[in-house]
């Protein structure tokens, strides 16, 4: 396989109710439960997307964090980019959620809206239909960030011509515990694409 | 290039890969009347004889260990082998109130399964809905081309749990009777629960895969796209990477969950692509959906048939139910298949396609 060489263009990491964007702190909330940090971070970068408030928190988690990455990004430059995220906790959450919804026979109201959400990849689905992603999309999970695999998995993406760039995300949610870090991997931009320094950015 | 070297299967219809084939050459299907849940009866796949459950793991890690170990007794663990696990729901069953344990976790299974077997890397677990297990097959070939693993163990499971069986009923997406694909009377999925194991690997083997995608239909969540936009595009994807053309593909083994919207989208994505007359079956028939273990049961079975030289009838299929003219194989013939396509489909706009193909 020949070696390329690529680059993290851009990167936002969400986590204790702060918002960076290409390492600059752009937002801090008072707000602790995710519930009510999210949709004030929403309102703080003033996006317009009424379906988010549909989304289930780990959507709105990934949602919120690809949008600072991709909402600079021309349309263009926007084709075919894959989408490779992770996390610890998959769909637990919302799988919760659902599971009290079944627990009690006489509190049975199972909700289809509520049951769709029990998977982790309809993340990437929310975000697809947002930019328009007709593009690979994959989740996985693992116990811990694994900066090795999303390098060396969006890097044969590439290399075998199924994207163009890639949008990599460690989306980590259960409760109001939150984590997500998502970058842009791509042919241009100043930080290397290495182990080390996905690892520097995301421990930052 | 990436080959498939061994595989086995632990389903309804049997306790290993035999077994499991001789039920599909005599027509069986797993599907029978289950009563549970405390909410009446219902129809699905439910593994008939008993799991003995291996002390310190759950139903459904033993299911896993019974598929990959004799997979695994005939081809050791060698240097850089990697193990990958596909199921969307895990041990969902220990999920109970508000309570999160250890178990619950994915990441928890596929780490009881990397130490039982003495796997040395991290394991990789792919959870995409129910393309998961085609997408471990597409994953596993990139991963080899890479270069970072020449072996990988891919296991795929899911159970029939209280868990799916009431969402799905939510979505008033379940048959009342046995699941009938592709058919005019259709009325939705029967649930099923199975086990799965392929060891792909850089060394040469009778079939490879020659070509995947994995694309999005960006369109709805739990819909699929009533154009197939993502299907065709993942279908076009690993036909541009094999360089071959639609027609070329000798047998489809197509999702068919018998639910009214998604086999009337793989209608309309495979006659966008001219595929109307290539043979093709859905085996929900025999299996029922297995979630995360349904695209590489599938794949297995299908294996057998590019192997064995036959089609195998797509179990409960009467008459045409779809907009769009397919070849839905009936009755069990004789056919060289040298082309195989694999594909599935799934919540989130998830859609896969994988061409596996004879080694000359």
């Amino acid at each position: 396989m020949t070696e390329i060489k690529m680059y993290i263009k851009h990167h936002c990491t969400i986590r204790d109710r702060s918002v960076y964007v290409n390492g600059q702190e752009l937002f801090v909330s008072e707000e602790s439960s995710f519930s009510d940090f999210s949709k004030s971070t929403y309102r703080h970068f003033g996006i317009s997307y009424p379906k988010f408030f549909k989304m289930d928190n780990l959507s709105k988690l990934a949602f919120l964090a690809a949008d600072l990455v991709l909402r600079d990004y021309g349309a263009e430059e926007r084709e075919n980019v894959a989408l490779v995220f992770g996390n610890r906790s998959s769909s637990l959450d919302t799988d919760l959620t659902y599971q009290k919804t079944i627990d009690q026979e006489d509190q049975y109201y199972p909700s289809p809206a509520v049951f769709v959400y029990t998977l982790p990849n309809i993340c990437l689905g929310e975000i697809s239909i947002k930019y328009k992603l007709y593009t690979e999309n994959s989740f996985f999970v693992f116990e811990n960030f694994d900066p090795s695999f999303f390098k060396a998995y969006s890097e044969t993406l590439k290399s075998t011509g199924k994207a163009k760039t890639v949008l990599c995300g460690w989306v980590e949610l259960l409760e109001d515990r939150y984590d997500a870090f998502v970058y842009l991997v791509s042919d241009d931009g100043e930080i290397c694409h290495s182990e080390e320094n996905i690892k520097k950015i995301y421990q930052n | 290039m990436a080959f498939i070297l061994d595989y086995n299967c632990v389903t309804p219809l049997g306790k290993n890969l035999s077994s499991t084939l001789t039920g599909v050459e005599q027509g069986h299907s797993g599907i029978s009347n289950q009563e549970g849940f405390g909410r009446g009866s219902f129809f699905a796949s439910v593994i008939p004889y008993s799991i003995d459950v291996l002390s310190g793991f759950t139903r459904l890690e033993t299911m896993m260990i019974r598929a990959l170990e004799e997979v695994i007794a005939r081809n050791p663990i060698k240097d850089k082998s990697l193990l990958m696990v596909s199921t969307t729901k895990g041990n969902i069953e220990y999920l109970r109130g508000s309570q999160v344990t250890e178990k619950v976790y994915l990441y928890s299974l596929a780490k009881q399964l990397n130490s039982y077997f003495g796997f040395s890397s991290e394991p990789v677990i792919v959870s995409n809905a129910c393309v998961s297990g085609v997408l471990a097959v597409s994953v596993a070939k990139r991963l080899i081309q890479s270069g970072i693993y020449d072996h990988i163990y891919i296991v795929a499971a899911d159970e029939v749990t209280e868990f799916v069986v009431s969402g799905f009923s939510s979505f008033q997406a379940i048959d009342r009777v046995p699941c009938r694909p592709y058919d005019a009377e259709r009325a939705g999925v029967t649930l099923g629960e199975a086990a799965a194991a392929v060891l792909m690997s850089k060394e040469k083997g009778e079939i490879w895969v020659a070509g995947d995608g994995s694309i999005n239909d960006a369109n709805h969540i739990s819909g699929p796209s009533r154009t197939g936009e993502g299907l065709v595009r993942s279908i076009q994807s690993a036909l541009n990477e094999a360089q071959v053309s639609a027609e070329s593909i000798d047998f489809i083994s197509a999702h068919g969950t018998a639910t009214s919207y998604n086999d009337e989208m793989e209608a309309i994505a495979f006659d966008r692509l001219g595929m109307n007359t290539t043979p093709l079956n859905s085996l929900k028939g025999y299996f029922g959906h297995t979630l995360g273990a349904s695209g590489l049961l599938e794949a297995i079975v299908s294996f057998e048939s590019m192997k064995r030289g036959i089609l195998y009838p797509s179990l409960g299929f009467e008459n045409l139910g779809v907009s769009k003219e397919i070849n839905v194989i009936r009755k069990k013939e004789s056919k060289d298949i040298r082309r195989l396509l694999k594909t599935a489909s799934g919540f989130g706009g998830s859609n896969t396609a994988v061409i596996f193909e004879k080694v000359d």
